[in-house]
């Protein structure tokens, strides 16, 4: 090999080097320039008092604490919707289903449901739930639909988890003369629920700040307290930025509580993704298969 | 439940009375073929295995030898598309029956994988893994069953003190005698093996070539081996399988010593596999 191929090849390696440098700047820059763009002008409004009282003078002051409880209700409703069904599915379909046409159909049924517009999620809660199931606009009709949409997103992400599941544990588990059931409920499901965990928490993150499907279903303007039943509807930040920005007679007025109250929101979706990051931490620490 | 057919009843009171007849061979094979889809795995075998002794299975890759293992605890069904055709008779009830269910196989026929795999979980929950599945609750007899199981499985003084300690902070042999310690503590009629030693150092094969001599007291083990040696040290009887079918069986120091095959004795004097 002479010097001048290996210098040559060598630039050509700094070279593809510095282009994924400046790419992966670029995306960086992007999230850096939301997320300094959003702290610079909202962190003026952010007092104890923003985040614990409720809106007053017609949203123009005062806090935003009922909506940031209502996203707090909706994203735990969401929860309890996705994560049971979601896991089951993903269950039946990595461990009982056999390969073929109904499963392929299925699959690709989860796959176009996760490419479903939000906003078409909502018109269907709206249809479903409020309408047909007599729920109303209520934090119940919300979790029902904020839950279909992250659903595909838990089943994708227990379905990975399952799979990364060694098949030997499988095997030595039917070979101590468990049945499939056992075998899943005692081995499989334990070793799979960091992943499991980790997915759904990154895609209900994702739901928390989506304002299309709460807003036929769950959201208002104004609440007077905080709701007292799931039937209950409710404040939702996604739906309280979303009118000061756009349908308010203040809106110039109320600019500063609109960037904190996106700061709130943003902070807590990063949250949740943290929670994620952590348990994916911890659970790579101990995982040793 | 499924109907009570006469091989499910013989099935569950034999359960209750294990070892009668020690006459009678523990396993008996007639006729059996096997399939992966259209490829046939295992042709005409034949055999009877003795109780309270150790077989080795050997023969080159793919003869079929952990094919015919895993049949003999229904391993093989997991897998989509195979086919058994014959008779495997286990204490004169054949296997295949319809009205046989697998998962009661599975309690009287104990297995060790080639790769130790004991569960993310700690030493002592995996060796109650078994017995709790049953419905074994209480506290002192799962510390009974799991300290007499790991005391026959000879690890017992090198983890008592760590017994909740996860199983996989274990070194490869330990892991190892840990998954026979799980298996035995089902009080199976039959251990099966395959390849428990592929995975481990001089050492630590050793050591469960050891346990492998003491288990035949109480069981009766079948162990799938590449290494001769190995088959020759622990084993009582040997069968030598090639291209999927039985070319001889016999006891260990025949076989080994005037085989009556060619191609047995090319395979032991390694002039193939």
């Amino acid at each position: 090999m002479s010097r001048h191929s290996l210098a040559s090849r060598h630039f050509s390696q700094n070279l593809a080097f510095a282009v994924f440098r400046l790419i992966m700047l670029t995306v960086l820059a992007a999230l850096g320039g939301i997320l300094i763009y959003v702290f610079i002008h909202g962190i003026s409004a952010i007092s104890w008092e923003f985040l614990t009282a409720e809106p007053t003078n017609s949203m123009t002051a005062g806090g935003i604490f009922p909506a940031i409880m209502g996203t707090l209700y909706l994203t735990v409703g969401a929860i309890v919707v996705a994560l049971p069904l979601g896991v089951a599915a993903a269950i039946y379909l990595s461990e009982y289903a056999t390969d073929g046409r109904a499963l392929r159909v299925v699959r690709l049924g989860i796959q176009n449901l996760a490419g479903v517009p939000s906003v078409v999620f909502g018109l269907f809660g709206l249809a479903l739930f409020v309408g047909y199931f007599h729920l109303g606009i209520s934090i119940a009709a919300g979790s029902l639909t904020l839950g279909l949409l992250i659903l595909p997103t838990v089943i994708g992400a227990s379905e990975e988890a399952l799979r990364q599941v060694p098949s030997t544990f499988r095997e030595a588990s039917l070979g101590l003369g468990a049945t499939r059931w056992q075998t899943i409920r005692k081995v499989v499901l334990p070793a799979a629920l960091p992943g499991i965990l980790t997915g759904s928490i990154l895609g209900i993150g994702r739901a928390a700040g989506e304002t299309a499907p709460i807003m036929f279903t769950a959201a208002t303007f104004y609440t007077v307290g905080l709701p007292r039943s799931p039937l209950d509807e409710v404040m939702a930040l996604p739906y309280h930025i979303y009118v000061l920005a756009t349908a308010g007679t203040h809106i110039e007025q109320t600019r500063s509580l609109q960037y904190g109250t996106v700061l709130v929101l943003i902070s807590m979706v990063l949250g949740l993704s943290l929670v994620a990051i952590i348990i994916r931490t911890r659970m790579r620490k101990t995982k040793q298969w | 439940m499924v109907k009570a057919s006469a091989a499910a009843q013989e099935m569950e009171q034999s359960l209750d009375h294990p070892g009668v007849q020690p006459e009678r061979p523990i396993i008996e094979v007639k006729g059996l073929n096997f399939y992966y889809g259209d490829f046939k795995a295992l042709t005409d075998i034949n055999m009877t295995i003795k109780r309270s002794k150790v077989t080795a299975l050997i023969g080159p890759s793919g003869c079929g030898k952990s094919t015919f293992l895993r049949l003999l605890n229904r391993m093989n069904e997991l897998i989509a598309g195979t086919r058994v055709e014959g008779e495997l008779l286990f204490e004169g009830i054949n296997l295949y029956d319809p009205h046989v269910d697998p998962v009661d196989v599975r309690r009287r026929v104990g297995m060790v994988f080639q790769k130790p795999n004991p569960f993310p979980k700690t030493i002592y929950n995996n060796v109650a893994y078994g017995p709790r599945l049953h419905g074994l609750k209480e506290a002192k007899n799962l510390d009974s069953i799991v300290e007499r199981s790991l005391k026959s499985a000879a690890l017992w003084d090198e983890v008592k003190d760590i017994l909740h300690q996860s199983a996989l902070g274990l070194s490869g042999g330990q892991q190892q005698r840990l998954c026979i310690a799980r298996a035995i503590a089902m009080s199976p009629e039959v251990l099966l093996m395959d390849e428990p030693t592929s995975a481990l150092d001089p050492i630590a094969t050793s050591r469960i070539e050891e346990l492998v001599k003491e288990l035949k007291q109480s069981y009766t083990v079948i162990i799938v081996t590449h290494n001769m040696q190995q088959a020759a040290r622990v084993s009582d009887e040997t069968a030598f399988f090639y291209m999927g079918r039985l070319v001889e069986m016999g006891a260990t120091e025949g076989i080994f010593t005037k085989p009556q095959k060619e191609q047995t004795e090319h395979y032991i004097t390694g002039r193939f596999g």
